[in-house]
């Protein structure tokens, strides 16, 4: 390999669409969900694509992604270190 | 009253010497248990002291009677120290990770510092992370080879399992002794950042001192009828425990040489070791003198039989009954048939009101013995009578008052619930409606046996009594049979018509299937019809009705439905309404116009069939209303037909053996001719595969299209409407493959997908040549059922058919195991009021239930909207 292209793991087909929630639409989320935010799925800060879009643990991640069910859903992650 | 007081808390911990003596009613100080009169000696295992154990007595400890004392823990002064088994590993993690000098946890003091400030912080919030942060420090301190504290070099040290701990230095073997004073030096604040808590759990505690003795209530002997007392496997354990202790302390005393001294230790420590645990690896399990190994403390909890999945998980209840099911088509689908025998022993508790109360009187006058009595009363002062011993019971009855309960025995309409082991779904348990009937076992509905996976080759089920309204009121409502018709698994019905439901329901709707009046009569008296019988479709030369207009009376008038029938399949194949062989399936309007109903309309686990339709659109009440009657119409047509199955059915003539002799010949030919390739290199070989695997796979291919061919050839000679094929092609019972090998031929037989191979060197059997892989000689077989099997066909026939069997057996067992595990994790998840899932603890599991909020069991087959239907439904067509 010559190095010069870096993968980017998400252009992978396989991996849906992950963003950082900014502090004050997480605030509403949680109160939407009336949870406390360790009550959400956790994700690792050391999960590879926690470390592409920049997530801090505490920070709350929005997941897009197709289902074979409904076709689109939405899904939180919760980040925490490790 | 006592004082009531709330459980804040429960903190485990390990139980100090000190505490041990603390809580001790009495040292325990002899070996004797039984004096020469037979009573138990002060100071032994049996003394009074550890509580009452007769009735009547007193407690010489706490003064209470045996209803009352909880019974008391006495100790036992150790005279040498041993391990204690169940903490061999944190012994052996905390001897590697201190110092062998001064105790200290082999990490820097400001390191120290640093871990028990992040340990304090994450402790209460994120137990798992505190726990691997603990883990963390542990193997770090673990990997130093010097004291960080004392500079002294550390040496390796190594366990030797189960108990014994040996230093690859200067002390050598660290007996417990050496082990506790080690742990003793290790300062609290050390201890806490590997995460013990040492007010309640000092490491030096892990080795034993003082042995607490549990109350006699804990391990109680039985008298056997001889008159002999046999004790429990724990008092066994202790005397045995005792004996040894005295033996160390008296060779101790009297100043016998090491070599003894270490060997009476060592007897202890094992002693104490399976006392604890008699399932230690490399310990042998202690053994009665049967040669049964003891159940000591471990074995009580542990595994199935265990206190907590025998007796906290699972508890044995009253008002229930167990017996063999038999099949009773004349049941509602609801209803369960109970012998009378065991409804005069089930009671249904019911309140005296003015409104029942001279019901209830006729009851308590048939008394427990005439049925349908009563077994007890309870008056207004909650006084319980039972009337298998009051001589008037007259009197009684007269005596009833508003207020009274009168337990009667169950009678018809009773709602009672059903079950059969294993319960793996929700299906396994749904509540019935009673009929006593005469008798010794249980019957149900033939409809409801896909649910619970019954047959009648001798399966039992259990029944349970609810004892409250609520209980009933929710029986009725959630649990009857007719709301679990729709399966939550595929949302297509899991309860429907099996066997020869689906043979009757083909041949009454079939269209050569005319009916005179009195058969209509006949039939439509089997199910209590009271309306108008429709016009005759023929009218001359006789009236005469068709099945399907006596079918068509039970369905809604506003009914559309088409589907391809079961039987549509080779040359009866039918994909629309014009269709010449009565395969497609039309109903418009609740009129059954073209097509058979079998399998594929009315049968359990079929979704998106008739039955399913008629379930979800007409709901629960019409579904069970109309199984009830179509299912006994089916039956009842079929009892007037006749219906059976015989040899001539599967009997071909002997043309047609000739014909299968030339398939065989042909076969023959061509596989001697692969093997020739074969054996020439010639073979092509398949791609990924030795040149051997290819030539199985072709052999395999053209032995399988040799039985192909030889089934059809033999069933063109055979009736294609007889009742054989009949019960294959509407799906009730067969299909062509079993008739091919009835009438034809087997086939190949295999094991593990490959012709059966394994038996001699070379060979499968010693009538072989070696090396012979010829068909015959690797479990070809071209006998059939009905000309029978040669000696060696028939070898090979039971090792296909062994395979099955193993294979069942292993599924069973797998597949068990992992339904406990899944269950276990899921069963506390709930779907709250907001369409999220939840645990018990709030967390989050999924953000909408199936991540589209979608109950399957209204669904069919997933789909949430079937649009298709709904045209249909309404329009009386489709595409
Ligand atoms: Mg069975
Ligand atoms: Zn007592
Ligand atoms: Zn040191």
């Amino acid at each position: 390999m010559s190095g010069k292209k870096k993968f980017k793991i998400m252009d992978h087909e396989l991996v849906p669409k992950h963003e950082v929630v900014k502090p004050e639409e997480a605030v509403r989320i949680l109160k939407e969900l009336g949870v406390r935010p360790e009550n959400l799925p956790w994700i690792r800060a050391s999960d590879p694509v926690v470390k592409e879009i920049g997530a801090k643990p505490g920070d709350i991640i929005r997941i897009e992604r197709r289902s074979p069910t409904t076709g689109k859903i939405i899904v939180y992650r919760f980040v925490v270190a490790g | 009253m006592s004082e009531q007081k709330l459980i804040g808390g429960i903190k485990f911990g390990i139980l100090s010497p000190d505490m041990i003596r603390k809580m001790s009613a009495t040292a325990i100080v002899t070996s004797e248990v039984y004096d020469e009169n037979g009573l138990p000696v002060e100071g032994g295992v049996m003394d009074p002291r550890l509580g009452v154990i007769e009735p009547g007595q007193k407690c010489a400890t706490c003064g209470n009677t045996l209803a009352r004392c909880p019974g008391h823990f006495g100790h036992l002064e150790l005279a040498r120290p041993v391990i204690h088994i169940g903490f061999v590993r944190h012994i052996y993690d905390l001897l590697r990770a201190t110092c062998r000098r001064c105790g200290r946890l082999k990490i820097p003091d400001e390191e120290i510092d640093r871990y028990l400030d992040l340990y304090n912080r994450l402790k209460d919030k994120w137990p798992q992370l505190a726990s691997s942060l603990t883990d963390f420090v542990k193997r770090k301190a673990i990997k130093a080879m010097e004291c960080p504290h004392c500079g002294e070099k550390q040496f390796k040290i190594r366990l030797e399992k189960p108990t014994t701990f040996i230093e690859e230095g200067p002390l050598g073997r660290l007996w417990p002794t050496k082990v506790r004073e080690w742990l003793e030096r290790i300062p609290d604040r050390d201890l806490r950042v590997l995460g013990y808590d040492p007010e309640f759990a000092r490491p030096e505690w892990m080795v034993i001192t003082v042995l607490p003795v549990p109350p006699i209530a804990v391990r109680p002997s039985i008298l056997l009828e001889t008159g002999i007392r046999s004790e429990d496997d724990l008092t066994h354990k202790l005397v045995d425990i005792i004996r040894t202790n005295e033996k160390l302390r008296e060779s101790i005393n009297s100043g016998a040489p090491e070599v003894i001294v270490e060997d009476l230790w060592e007897l202890l420590q094992y002693h104490i070791t399976t006392y604890i645990d008699n399932e230690v690896p490399g310990v042998p399990p202690a053994k009665r003198r049967s040669g049964m190994p003891l159940r000591t403390l471990a074995q009580r909890l542990k595994g199935k039989e265990g206190r907590f999945r025998g007796n906290l998980s699972g508890k044995r209840v009253d008002f229930s009954a167990r017996t063999v099911i038999s099949p009773d088509p004349n049941l509602s689908i609801n209803e369960v048939g109970v012998p009378i025998e065991v409804a005069m022993i089930l009671t249904v508790p019911e309140r005296v009101t003015p409104w029942n109360i001279d019901e209830l009187r006729k009851y308590v006058l048939n008394g427990p013995y005439r049925y349908p009595g009563a077994n007890y009363i309870i008056d207004n002062t909650g006084r319980r009578i039972d009337l298998r011993f009051i001589k008037d019971l007259k009197a009684i009855a007269e005596s009833l008052k508003p207020g009274y309960i009168v337990e009667r025995h169950l009678i018809n309409g009773d709602i009672v619930l059903f079950n059969r082991q294993p319960s793996l779904h929700r299906m396994s348990i749904m509540a019935h409606i009673v009929r006593v009937l005469p008798g010794r076992t249980f019957r149900l509905h033939l409809a409801v046996c896909p649910p619970y996976n019954a047959d009648f080759d001798g399966d039992e089920m259990n029944l349970h009594v609810p004892q409250t309204i609520e209980a009933r009121a929710e029986a009725k409502i959630l649990l009857l049979v007719q709301e679990h018709i729709l399966s939550p698994r595929y949302g297509g019905p899991i309860i429907g018509g099996i066997q020869d439901y689906s043979s009757g329901a083909y041949l009454l709707s079939s269209k050569v299937t005319l009916l005179t009046k009195d058969q209509v009569s006949d039939l439509l008296a089997s199910i209590n019809y009271s309306g108008e019988i429709p016009e005759p479709a023929v009218l001359s030369p006789i009236k005469a009705w068709s099945g399907k207009q006596i079918i068509s009376l039970l369905l809604p008038e506003d009914f559309n439905f088409s589907k391809e029938a079961k039987i549509s399949s080779g040359n009866l194949k039918c994909t629309d309404e014009e269709c010449f062989w009565d395969s497609y399936l039309v109903v418009k309007r609740g009129k059954l116009l073209l097509g058979v109903l079998d399998k594929a309309a009315i049968g359990a686990q079929q979704p998106e069939s008739l039955l399913h339709f008629l379930v979800r659109e007409y709901g629960t009440s019409f579904g069970k209303e109309f199984m009830d009657k179509a299912f006994k119409l089916f039956l009842r047509f079929i009892e007037m037909r006749g219906f059976t199955m015989s040899i001539v059915d599967i009997m071909i003539p002997e043309e047609a053996y000739k014909e299968i002799e030339e398939v065989i010949v042909k076969v023959r030919k061509e596989i001697e001719h692969l093997i020739q390739l074969y054996k020439e290199g010639k073979l092509e070989p398949t791609p990924g595969r030795t040149l051997r695997e290819s030539l199985e796979i072709k052999i395999l291919e053209v032995l399988s299209r040799a039985r192909d061919e030889a089934g059809e050839r033999a069933t063109k000679y055979l009736d294609p409407f007889n009742n054989v094929f009949i019960m294959a092609k509407t799906g009730a019972r067969g299909s062509t493959l079993n008739i091919t090998q009835m009438a034809a031929m087997l086939g190949q037989q295999s094991v593990r997908g490959q012709r059966i191979h394994r038996g001699y060197r070379g060979r499968t059997l010693p009538h072989f040549k070696r090396g012979d892989i010829g068909p015959e000689a690797r479990g070809f077989v071209s006998g059939s059922f009905v000309k029978g099997l040669s000696p060696i066909e028939m070898f090979f026939h039971a090792a296909g058919g062994r395979e099955g069997l193993v294979d069942t057996a292993v599924r069973t067992s797998q597949s068990g195991y992992m339904q406990r595990r899944l269950i276990n994790a899921l069963q506390d998840l709930r779907v709250e009021y907001d369409g999220t899932v939840r645990s018990v603890y709030g967390h989050l599991i999924q953000f909408r239930y199936g991540e589209d909020g979608i109950d399957p069991k209204n669904t069919s087959f997933g789909k949430a909207v079937n649009v298709e239907r709904i045209i249909e439904k309404h329009v009386g067509w489709r595409k």
